[in-house]
């Protein structure tokens, strides 16, 4: 349970993330999903309830947004040298196709751009867990398609554990194995195709007729298409869990 | 040449190789107002050493770094900011300074001189002083370099990755304090304060990476002396004055620069 003041912001909560696994949070704004984060990386004290980690997990953290300051002179090379222990550093750039971007100044990026500087951030340190909060928020729809494939491919590829912080779910559908819908406490929980039908789900975000219509409405203004195919895993072992 | 002439051109020297690095992160943390309310409180620690017959310079380095303890502790309410606080904290150990001083009307005390120091009566223990803690301050700036930087750019970010941040950035906050309280009896607050702040401003335009912005604050600050002081020497004008007004001059030449970075 976390407290701001006499506001109980968030209270029953149960969330395990396991390896290999994608776990995404969704919910309205307010929901606390932003506060459930930084308790679970450490940022903020829970007032009641434990979160239990794997011993020497290794956490990586992409957050919402970053503002580097105009008077700080901050190439994206220099960004990345500043995590601690750097692991397959060329590997990383490959991946996410940053190496040109080495030179360019931080201020300079644009949003796809900035949020695959961020992932390549948190992946520098071999992460056992990947921690990504709104990653898609300042990435146009197509973009948007290409970071969750991305982050699909990554965990088949290197087993991560990823947890998710949407307000979208159909943005992460096809990218998610589990999902947990959070408005100040725990909702309903399961498989994206069980939770939209779950009617606490309905109540909050309405019913997937009315998204469609949206979604096709977007679908024509950027003219791109998002749709993920991920295959499953068989999750080897369990990484970290929080009770509260 | 005189020999004030060169300690002076020693001692500004000195000052402006550790000023330049110590500075960029004041200009990166946007502290410029803490270097001002710090070594507006040396007035109290003057005011303190009189009182009671101990060492001023040791007095001053003590109430400096306990001002900026003191930020430290406030700030853990988060209703005021760190300029509310810093300007609550100033004020009242200038007015506690004045208060003291008054009670003590038969000590004559050259506040001026205190306060704005004299570049040019700088005496080889000033020198050694200068050196030292120069020295100390840079090692230790080594030291928090990168968790410091990274805190700046990020701060939860760091944390994540394991970087003690919140000692990290009091660590700075303290030699801060300690390295101005030091100089500033030498050569005077408006110099250090200014030489903290503006070469760092001029040298953000030429540079890509934080570690040549240090480097060129440093390099800056010692041209400026350099030129300030010959300045001074030959128009015959006052010599911290003369090296500030250069050093702005320098600023207001850099702002004529068109960067790749606009």
């Amino acid at each position: 349970m976390v407290r701001f003041g006499r506001t109980v912001v968030l209270e029953k909560v149960d969330i395990v993330v396991q390896a290999g696994r994608v776990v995404t949070v969704i919910g309205p704004n307010g929901a606390g999903k932003t506060t459930l984060l930084r308790v679970l990386l450490g940022l903020t004290a829970a007032n009641a309830g434990v979160v239990r980690r794997r011993a020497g997990l290794r956490i990586g953290y992409v957050p919402q947004r970053l503002h580097v300051d105009p008077t700080l002179p901050l190439t994206v090379q220099r960004f990345l040298g500043l995590v601690p222990e750097r692991r397959r550093v060329g590997q990383v750039l490959e991946e996410l196709a940053i190496t040109r971007l080495l030179d360019k100044p931080m201020q300079r990026l644009s949003g796809g751009e900035m949020q695959r500087v961020l992932l390549a951030r948190a992946l520098l340190g071999d992460p056992d867990l990947l921690v990504l909060d709104e990653p898609a928020q300042s990435v146009d729809v197509g973009g948007q398609g290409e970071l969750y494939t991305l982050i699909g491919r990554l965990r088949d590829q290197h087993g991560y554990g990823v947890l998710l912080v949407s307000h979208d779910l159909h943005l992460v559908m096809g990218a998610t194995d589990h999902v947990i819908c959070l408005n100040r406490h725990v909702c309903c929980t399961g498989t994206p195709a069980l939770v939209k039908k779950q009617p606490e789900y309905i109540a909050l975000f309405g019913r997937e007729d009315e998204w469609k219509m949206i979604k096709d409405d977007s679908h024509r203004e950027h003219n791109s298409k998002y749709s993920l195919h991920i295959t499953q895993q068989v999750p080897p072992e369990g990484n970290g869990s929080i009770h509260g | 040449m005189d020999d004030f002439i060169l300690h002076a051109a020693i001692a500004g020297f000195g000052v402006s190789i550790a000023a330049g690095p110590l500075g960029a992160f004041v200009v990166w943390r946007r502290m410029a107002y803490f270097g001002n309310a710090v070594s507006h409180s040396a007035l109290l620690g003057v005011a303190i050493a009189l009182l009671l017959h101990v060492d001023i310079t040791t007095s001053v380095i003590g109430v400096c770094v306990g001002l900026a303890g003191l930020l430290l502790l406030l700030r853990r309410q988060k209703l005021l900011a760190d300029d509310t606080l810093l300007g609550i904290l100033a004020h009242g150990a200038l007015a506690l300074g004045m208060v003291i001083l008054s009670f003590l009307g038969t000590v004559r005390v050259d506040l001026m001189g205190y306060l704005f120091g004299d570049i040019l009566a700088v005496s080889s223990l000033d020198l050694a002083w200068i050196y030292i803690s120069g020295a100390l301050t840079l090692i230790v700036l080594l030291g928090l370099w990168q968790p410091l930087l990274s805190s700046t750019v990020h701060e939860e970010l760091a944390r994540v990755e394991g970087r003690p941040v919140v000692i990290v950035q009091a660590a700075y906050m303290l030699l801060l304090a300690f390295y101005i309280a030091v100089v500033m009896k030498v050569v005077g607050m408006l110099l250090i304060t200014a030489l903290l702040v503006v070469p760092a401003a001029t040298a953000r335009r030429f540079v890509c990476t934080p570690e040549t912005m240090a480097g060129l604050s440093a390099a800056i600050g010692a041209v400026a002396v350099t030129g300030g002081l010959g300045l001074s020497f030959l128009t015959d004008t006052p010599s911290g004055p003369t090296i500030v007004a250069v050093t702005i001059s320098l600023f207001g030449a850099s702002l004529l620069w068109r960067t790749r970075t606009e």
